[in-house]
């Protein structure tokens, strides 16, 4: 019996060392490349491209940053963006909350099939080119309510919210608040979404995370460079290479300068349009859980 | 109360069987403040899911623009021949495939393995610590993503393109067309691994803690606890979520593929949706683009109803 509770414990001690061991990998694996870009994106490119940058910056330079700042393009994308994701955030949780109330409430009669007919959305679609014609129709290409209207009922968040709705709002609760002369538009409003705030948060950040890195909607729809937002942009300095937009970069001395300082101010970009998303991110991370665990009930 | 609601639902029902319409009214004006709150998602969801859908009979015509969407002339399974017959038609299919498949061998087991580790941790902060570091990359934008590839991955400029020159490897892995596939799993895997963890969480954390004292007393080992508890506790979350990942199974994500494609690794990176979009959008051939992507919609739902028909009867476990 002795020999066999150290063998066991002996396996047991191997085993937790197994599991810090793939803890410690996980970390780094994840986080390196992240904590990378940061001390890439103050550091001398060339630096960089030699393998000398490793744990802390050399080199320091904020010439990325600079350029970053004094870049138009950059700024119209942002401001862009941020109108976009506030104005199509509001409108997301403005259809998607009343809807979900209502689909939650045990004695709506047409629930069952307007459930139905939601849930099989996610499953069928028209396509690329039927929907891009309707929109092309309707007049909204090249218009900022391309952005903000279409799909602005996401399904899958319509369902989680639902089903918060019903587990957590007692039902004598609105028995009780009726018999008061109260409706279901003050229930709602008063009561059902002060209680909610764990989801409305969760709902929130997932349609905000959408609009922000959004980049489909303007490949398809958008022409009009006054429009574009911040991915669109993004995706000309990271990918297309047109770094500088004096259009340097390729070429000559200005071009070789230009190759020097390209890769930082790529780095830059990547911090700066990530920044706002990685600042509230641990405010609401608590809610994650419970987010996707509402889900998961009934998805 | 409850029991008196549903009596007289179940007389409304009858009266709605034989009466006929005022009754429905009744109801309609009983739940008409309910009905202006769900007004608004009905419009939008009909507008933009349920009339494209009208729409696809587009991929049976031609494309008139001075008669509309529906007015053109009838042709049948002409476009969907046109793209079967096509010279593209198997390498497109070939690479679909093949980045799907890779992508849902890898990409399934991954956060369950990554789930079951994080659930041995006993060591609160650090998990918490671990936990939000992995959900990180979730909520990076795509574009972000593949411009980080980009300059990591750089043969030039790049730190893994200076590491494998250091090691004598002349190899440009974002040119490649062996290193595409491996490139695009590899970082699909690092960005969701983590977030797509969280279901499994949520699932292990029912668990009655009762069952690995239970399982100590009778002498397991932790390998055996996974084995037989964490396991079977996960296993109907496991089989829901592969089923619904076998309905996407030629749904490779477009944006990503889209922007990591260039005219060196186009023979392993065209894939249906980057090709519906430049056949489409790029040359205007709607009705031929509508057939593509409507061939993607069937094959995709036959993925799904085999899969679920197979875990129905191997496990009990289906969606409907």
């Amino acid at each position: 019996m002795g020999w066999m509770l150290r063998k066991r414990s002996a396996g047991d001690a191997l085993f937790d060392l197994l599991i810090a061991v793939a803890c410690v990998f996980v970390f780094l694996i994840v986080a390196y490349p992240l904590y990378f870009v940061v001390i890439a994106s103050v550091s001398d490119s060339t630096m960089v491209a030699t393998g000398k940058v490793w744990v802390w910056p050399r080199g320091f330079s904020l010439f990325g940053y600079s350029e970053i700042f004094g870049d138009t393009r950059i700024w119209r994308g942002y401001r862009n963006t941020v109108l976009y994701t506030t104005l199509g955030t509001f409108v997301n949780l403005l259809f998607t909350l009343p809807a979900a109330y209502a689909l939650s409430r045990p004695e709506f009669r047409a629930r069952r099939w307007l459930m139905f007919l939601f849930v099989v959305t996610m499953f069928f679609n028209g396509g690329l080119i039927p929907t891009y014609l309707l929109i092309k129709g309707l007049g909204m290409t090249n218009t900022i309510w391309v952005f903000i209207f279409p799909f602005c009922v996401n399904v899958y968040n319509l369902i989680i919210v639902r089903t918060f709705f019903e587990t957590s709002l007692p039902r004598e609760l609105y028995e009780a608040a009726a018999m008061d002369g109260c409706g279901h538009f003050r229930f709602f409003w008063s009561v059902a979404l002060p209680l909610s705030k764990a989801v409305v948060s969760v709902i929130g950040l997932y349609y905000a995370v959408g609009h922000w890195n959004d980049f489909f909607t303007a490949l398809i729809y958008v022409r009009n460079n006054d429009l574009q937002p911040l991915q669109i942009v993004l995706r000309d300095i990271l990918l297309s290479n047109q770094v500088f937009q004096s259009g340097a970069g390729t070429g000559g001395d200005a071009g070789g300068y230009a190759q020097r300082y390209a890769d930082q101010v790529k780095y830059g970009v990547i911090i700066v349009s990530t920044l706002p998303i990685l600042l509230v991110y641990p405010f609401i991370q608590k809610y994650f859980e419970k987010g996707v665990m509402i889900g998961s009930i009934k998805g | 109360m409850a029991q008196a609601t549903r009596t007289a639902a179940g007389v409304v029902r009858k009266a709605a069987g034989t009466g006929g319409r005022r009754t429905i009214w009744q109801t309609v004006w009983r739940d008409r403040q309910l009905w202006i709150m769900i007004l608004p998602a009905i419009v939008v969801i009909f507008l933009f899911n349920y009339v494209p859908m009208y729409g696809i009979q587009l991929a049976f015509r031609d494309y008139d623009f001075t008669k509309g969407l529906t007015g053109g002339e009838w042709r049948g399974l002409h476009y969907f021949r046109q793209f079967i017959d096509s010279y593209l038609f198997w390498d497109i299919m070939r690479n679909t495939v093949t980045i799907s498949l890779a992508t849902i061998l890898l990409g399934f087991p991954a956060p369950i393995i990554l789930a079951l580790i994080l659930n041995q941790v006993r060591w609160k902060r650090g998990k918490k610590v671990l936990q939000t570091v992995v959900y990180m990359p979730h909520f990076i934008s795509i574009v972000v993503l593949v411009g980080l590839l980009n300059v990591l991955l750089s043969p030039n400029t790049g730190i893994v393109g200076y590491l494998l020159r250091s090691m004598g490897y002349e190899v440009n892995l974002l040119a490649s067309t062996t290193a595409f596939v491996p490139v695009y799993v590899l970082s699909d895997i690092w960005q969701h691994c983590g977030w797509n963890s969280i279901i499994y969480l949520a699932a292990l954390s029912t668990v009655d803690p009762q069952l690995y004292d239970s399982a100590k007393i009778d002498g397991a080992g932790k390998w055996q606890m996974i084995r037989h508890i964490d396991l079977p506790a996960i296993a109907p979350t496991i089989v829901i979520l592969f089923i619904l990942s076998m309905g996407g199974v030629l749904t490779t994500g477009f944006e990503k593929i889209f922007l990591m494609q260039n005219t060196l690794n186009l023979p392993v990176s065209e894939v249906i949706s980057t090709y519906v979009y430049k056949v489409g959008i790029l040359s205007n051939q709607f009705s031929y683009s509508a057939a593509i992507g409507l061939f993607n919609t069937v094959i995709n739902f036959f993925f799904l109803v085999a899969t679920n028909y197979i875990a129905r009867r191997v496990s009990n476990i289906s969606l409907w």
